[in-house]
């Protein structure tokens, strides 16, 4: 029975969909059967950062309104044979998605994966609400600025009153991602740093994506940052990240305020 | 016991709420139309409880202390911790008119029981407060069950986020985590934070100036006391991130830190 994550954040731009990405391929590549499901109806990125967008067929949309079969729709990367896609349609929007349809796909889901992982659409409106809806556990992705904590706060909020888990009385298991920490900013005060974002959320830290143009050249690439260079941070951050979701307890490596030589000799080699 | 009767005049149409009038216009066009209103009353809700003589016995006590209180008050009879036959119902019914209780309509009977001489039939009541009782009054008319006491507190557990409000005019709001910015919590009491409040904390709000705000770390959009207010700009920098309390004095909202 597959663990269904909702990869949110209110806010736009913040990094969703690469997460949802570079953590489905990182479970993935650990040889569990992993889906990523594209919410964002109307506006689908995660097939251009997955390299499929050629091979789509037919899409969430064609399987929720029963056109299609599920398996028809789902798309298996070529370079990790345990990912497969279930993309988004780009010509409709999220009128189309129907509470019912989601519910029996993601039902669907559940029998033939390990992990789901949903990308939702920015926002706090059918689309997001309907994307978190059927979720177990939900991975808050964040940037260290002000606004994105504001709306990532408003969307926990949601998290715990508008999703079936909520509406059961259960709680819903939440934690954080921060994504383009840049440390030497963070220690000028540019930033807000980890201590302040975790405090105002208090919800507990799945990983720290460093600010790295590796994950730019990977979306552009259509790869996910894991596969494309393993080694660089952000991949690295990625792939912890994906471990503490299997339950490992992997120390979390904080690009550190203090050391801010090594943190820019370390941000330069990245880049 | 007291209920508040609605009573709707006619089903046809009601918009908006307050009085409804309904206009028939198609009987004769010269005359104006005819205007039904609607009207609300608060009535006595009698509600006898078996054995009925015991009731009716305990009823003459409570008319003995307190002569003339059912004058001119609109009185419904409650028979739903009651059974009775059409035929008890009209009893009962004459027992009260010989106390001087004329019954306007009848609750919790089957409607099918109630003859042409009996009061009408009526549903949809709702109960009221208790805000005529004569205050000599020894007891109530007829044993009820005990009113049920609203909790004056509530507890907040999780943190409350932002784009949430919570509204409690009851009494205080202790809030275990923070008040997230963009987040207000409304209280009629006093509001405790033992985290943050980095959005709109509104104490004593109907009307309260002794109610008092505490928190653990003051970093406010707005801090409000019986609609004396003051936003972040208003906020002294020194009390910024502290614990502070904040109360009314006269009509000057004053803050200081706690440690």
């Amino acid at each position: 029975m597959a663990k269904v994550i909702v990869v949110t954040s209110g806010k736009g731009g913040v990094g969703k969909t690469t997460t949802t990405a570079a953590l489905g391929a990182a479970l993935a590549q650990g040889g569990q059967k992993v889906c990523v499901v594209d919410f964002d109806v109307g506006l689908r990125n995660l097939d251009l950062v997955l390299g499929a967008e050629r091979r789509v067929v037919y899409d969430l949309i064609n399987v929720i309104q029963g056109a299609a079969k599920l398996s028809q729709a789902l798309i298996r990367d070529k370079r990790i044979e345990t990912l497969s896609l279930l993309p988004a349609s780009q010509t409709r929007d999220k009128d189309a998605l129907s509470e019912e349809g989601i519910a029996r796909v993601i039902a669907e889901l559940r029998k033939l994966f390990d992990w789901v992982i949903c990308d939702s659409p920015a926002g706090i409106e059918r689309g997001a609400i309907l994307a978190m809806r059927h979720a177990d556990a939900a991975i808050i992705v964040t940037n260290p600025e002000v606004s994105s904590v504001r709306d990532s706060d408003r969307i926990i909020g949601m998290l715990d009153a508008k999703t079936v888990k909520a509406e059961r009385g259960e709680r819903m298991d939440k934690c954080l991602l921060i994504a383009r920490y840049d440390p030497a900013r963070a220690a000028r005060g540019e930033m807000l740093n980890i201590e302040d974002i975790l405090e105002i959320l208090s919800i507990p830290l799945l990983g720290i994506i460093p600010e790295s143009d590796e994950v730019l050249r990977a979306s552009n690439l259509g790869t996910p940052v894991t596969l494309s260079n393993a080694s660089s941070i952000a991949a690295r951050a990625y792939c912890d990240a994906a471990r503490r979701l299997n339950g490992e307890d992997v120390e979390m490596a904080i690009p550190s305020d203090r050391k801010g030589l090594l943190v820019k000799l370390f941000g330069r080699r990245a880049a | 016991m007291i209920d508040s009767l609605i009573k709707p005049v006619s089903h046809a149409r009601s918009e908006g709420a307050g009085v409804s009038e309904v206009a028939l216009t198609s009987v004769a066009q010269s005359r104006p139309p005819m205007r039904f209103r609607g009207r609300s009353f608060m009535a006595f809700a009698l509600t006898p409880e078996p054995p009925v003589a015991d009731w009716l016995s305990e009823l003459d006590n409570w008319i003995r202390n307190s002569a003339g209180f059912f004058v001119g008050r609109p009185v419904v009879l409650d028979l739903s911790a009651v059974s009775l036959s059409g035929h008890a119902i009209a009893h009962l019914v004459s027992e009260l008119e010989q106390r001087g209780i004329r019954p306007m309509g009848i609750e919790g009977a089957d409607a099918a029981q109630l003859g042409p001489g009996l009061p009408p039939f009526l549903k949809g009541g709702r109960p009221a407060g208790v805000d005529v009782l004569d205050g000599t009054a020894p007891a109530k008319p007829a044993p009820t069950k005990p009113a049920r006491q609203d909790p004056t507190s509530l507890l907040l557990e999780d943190p409350v986020r932002s784009g949430q409000s919570v509204t409690f005019l009851n009494g205080d709001v202790t809030v275990m985590g923070s008040i997230g910015s963009g987040a207000e919590v409304i209280a009629g009491g006093s509001i405790h934070v033992y985290g943050a409040i980095r959005g709109r904390a509104m104490a004593g709000a109907n009307g309260n100036p002794h109610a008092r705000i505490f928190c653990q770390k003051a970093e406010p959009e707005l801090l409000a006391i019986d609609g004396y207010y003051q936003t972040s700009e208003d906020f002294s920098a020194s009390l910024h991130g502290r614990p502070i309390q904040a109360w009314l004095e006269g009509n000057v909202m004053t803050i200081a830190a706690l440690d």
